[in-house]
């Protein structure tokens, strides 16, 4: 099986998915570029990260849509369209800029089905680039997916990997609800193997990385593969360790968790995200209230602070939960029984 | 004008249903058989009639917080909505929605929406559906002076021009963003340029007049049916109450709606001129009045008899698949 990037298994999954289906559109800012400019190459960006890459030249500009820099207005076209019988692919190039359109997320796309008493169906896609790890400051490297999570009527995806990108992808744009798909900007050169043809993931189960009886770390995007190389290190010291990636957060697997951790009785959970209402805090809550009388410790959050993300290479490395920070986390819930 | 007698009744009959649907809804309200903020359309009948009367089931439409008269000139069922205003198991969107987000996505009714400016955006949406599936259709905004001071409504003219997508912007200025008068929150005081600034034409109407709507909407969807791009129908009008049910409106001078009632009724105003120029006979009129009040009261009564939601209703709609 090929090895491809993360970004190359998205552009794969919408060059495939277009092609499937005809009322599948793409549209945000830049998705090709250059119209206007004076160079005459239409395709100019592809996408700020090149995602969208190819995609206008095969399906032409009806269906690739650049748009004006309006976020609002590129959620809630896309939500329109959707509730008229396309199945929009948006993109918000960064995710932080949902700053700026969340009406159309929490008071529109999330909402239209149950306001309207079950008939609207609103299958549309927003595909947004987040986290830390290029140093792009603070409004460029949020991981807002908590925010999000909270919304009922949202699904919300966080992929750790090319794989699950590429399958939770189809399964986003051939759901009938509206779909947040976050793109870990630093995972986007990860390579992994990644099957050609059309394979899809389900919602709502998680992926057991590892497997192991002392600990249960659950860790999203990013921090999966931070994770993997922590718990690899101490498997070698006899330490092990069931390593869940939930995929997504919205639904979210709360059995594999539970399972796990009535198992092993111990839990750390790592996310870039600030600490407060968080995803972790979510999932640390939940296994308290639900595996309360498994717990051999207390439960372990390796987060980031409760601080914008900063700029300064120091300052960014020391906001992020590292692989040394986890191994602590981990040697620590051990260490309390 | 092209308009048959057939049209003019369906239209009069259309304007009376908003009228007397509001009307009752204000008694109701104060009755205390309704819950909830209730923002009543009673005055400006003439822009939704006179808009929808150009438009068919393949045509959308999204609408604002004072959403009963574009829901009703889109041709949602009056019984299903009142018994959704009175919160029921069985109204149009079984008593989850309300007054604030009423929709029939059948009839190309996209929802009111409690958003001021939160509708725009989605109808260029719906444009853009008609667009890739060349339904030949048009999506219509409702949208008023309040909203035209919202962000979102800029960014879906100017993403609509630039697209070209068949948009049409109903521009509904009734004088005031909820306790705020047009002159002091419309910086510049003039829609009609603002919206020509983003690079479309602005067809303007008198919005207590039905045959002038009727004829400025007339051209707007020749113009965005046949690949203009969008467009604009601009027209001042006046709301008959306050802002929502309940709102003792202090900013408004002591006689000023009484006086509109007296000289700028749309209803009055289509009565006089079908009547005065023999279009139609007055008792064509008074026959679709007392049908329209038969009608609002059977809506009443099967709405107060209806069932409640239960309680394990809340749980449902969320999601299409969990």
């Amino acid at each position: 099986m090929p090895k491809i990037s993360m970004r190359q298994a998205i552009n794969d999954a919408l060059h495939l998915e277009m092609e499937r289906d005809p009322r599948v559109i793409v549209l945000g800012e830049d998705v090709s570029g250059g119209a206007g400019g004076t160079s005459g190459e239409r395709e100019a960006a592809g996408g700020v990260f090149g995602l969208t890459k190819g995609l206008l030249p095969r399906f032409g500009e009806d269906r690739v849509i650049d748009t004006p820099i309006s976020e609002s207005c590129i959620v809630g076209a896309a939500n329109g369209a959707a509730l008229t019988g396309l199945r929009p692919v948006a993109e918000i190039m960064f995710a932080d800029f949902v700053g700026v359109c969340l009406d159309q997320l929490l008071n529109q796309a999330a909402k239209f089905r149950y306001m309207f008493g079950g008939k609207a169906r609103t299958p549309l896609v927003i595909r947004m680039t987040c986290g830390g790890g290029m140093n792009a400051a603070a409004q460029h490297s949020q991981t807002i997916y908590p925010m999000l999570t909270g919304i009922p009527g949202l699904k919300v995806v966080v992929p750790s990997n090319a794989y699950d990108a590429k399958g939770l992808l189809l399964t986003a744009i051939r759901d009938d609800d509206p779909v947040i798909f976050f793109e870990h900007k630093s995972l986007y050169m990860d390579e992994c193997e990644v099957p050609d043809g059309d394979y899809t993931i389900p919602f709502g189960e998680a992926a057991m990385v590892r497997e192991g009886e002392h600990v249960t770390v659950v860790a999203l995007a990013r921090m999966v593969p931070l994770a993997i190389g922590v718990v690899d290190k101490l498997a070698a010291e006899g330490i092990s360790c069931d390593l869940i990636d939930p995929r997504t957060t919205s639904p979210l697997d709360e059995e594999t968790i539970l399972e796990s951790v009535r198992a092993t009785g111990r839990l750390v959970v790592v996310d870039e995200s600030p600490p407060r209402c968080s995803v972790a805090a979510d999932i640390a809550a939940m296994v308290a209230e639900k595996a309360f009388h498994h717990l051999k410790a207390p439960i372990i959050q390796v987060t980031a602070p409760h601080t914008p993300v900063p700029f300064a290479r120091e300052l960014e490395a020391a906001y992020l939960p590292s692989p040394e920070k986890i191994e602590a986390a981990i040697r620590k819930v051990l260490g309390s029984r | 004008m092209q308009i048959s007698r057939e049209q003019m009744l369906r239209a009069y009959r259309q304007m009376v249903t908003i009228r007397e649907f509001e009307e009752r809804i204000h008694v109701d309200i104060q009755r205390g058989g309704i819950a909830g903020f209730t923002h009543l359309y009673a005055g400006q009948e003439a822009v939704a009639v006179g808009v929808c009367e150009h438009l068919t089931e393949k045509d959308k439409i999204i609408s604002t917080h004072r959403g009963h008269g574009h829901c009703i000139a889109k041709g949602c069922d009056v019984i299903g909505m009142m018994k959704e205003i009175y919160g029921r198991q069985d109204g149009l969107c079984k008593g989850k929605g309300g007054s604030m987000h009423i929709a029939d996505l059948d009839k190309g009714m996209l929802g009111a929406n409690g958003i001021v400016g939160g509708g725009p955006p989605i109808a260029v949406g719906a444009a853009i559906t008609a667009k890739v599936l060349k339904t030949g259709g048009v999506a219509v905004s409702f949208s008023g002076d309040g909203a035209s001071n919202q962000g979102t409504v800029f960014e879906a003219m100017n993403m609509a021009v630039v697209l070209k997508v068949p948009k049409i912007f109903v521009l509904e200025n009734n004088g005031y963003s909820e306790h705020t008068g047009f002159s002091y929150a419309v910086g510049g005081r003039d829609m009609v340029r603002r919206t020509e600034g983003f690079g479309m034409p602005v067809f303007q109407a008198d919005g207590y007049d039905f045959f002038s709507v009727y004829e400025a909407m007339r051209q707007a969807t020749e113009l965005s049916r046949n690949g203009g791009g969008p467009c604009a129908v601009y027209a001042e009008c006046t709301r008959f109450f306050g802002h929502f049910e309940g709102d003792p409106q202090l900013y408004r001078a002591k006689d000023e709606v009484a006086r509109l009632r007296a000289e700028n009724d749309s209803l009055k105003i289509f009565r006089q001129r079908v009547t005065e120029t023999g279009l139609l006979p007055g008792s064509d009129l008074d026959q679709v009045e007392s049908e329209v009040r038969e009608l609002i009261d059977r809506a009443v009564r099967e709405a107060v008899a209806a069932p409640a939601p239960t309680e394990a209703d809340v749980l449902t709609d969320v999601y299409i698949s969990y």
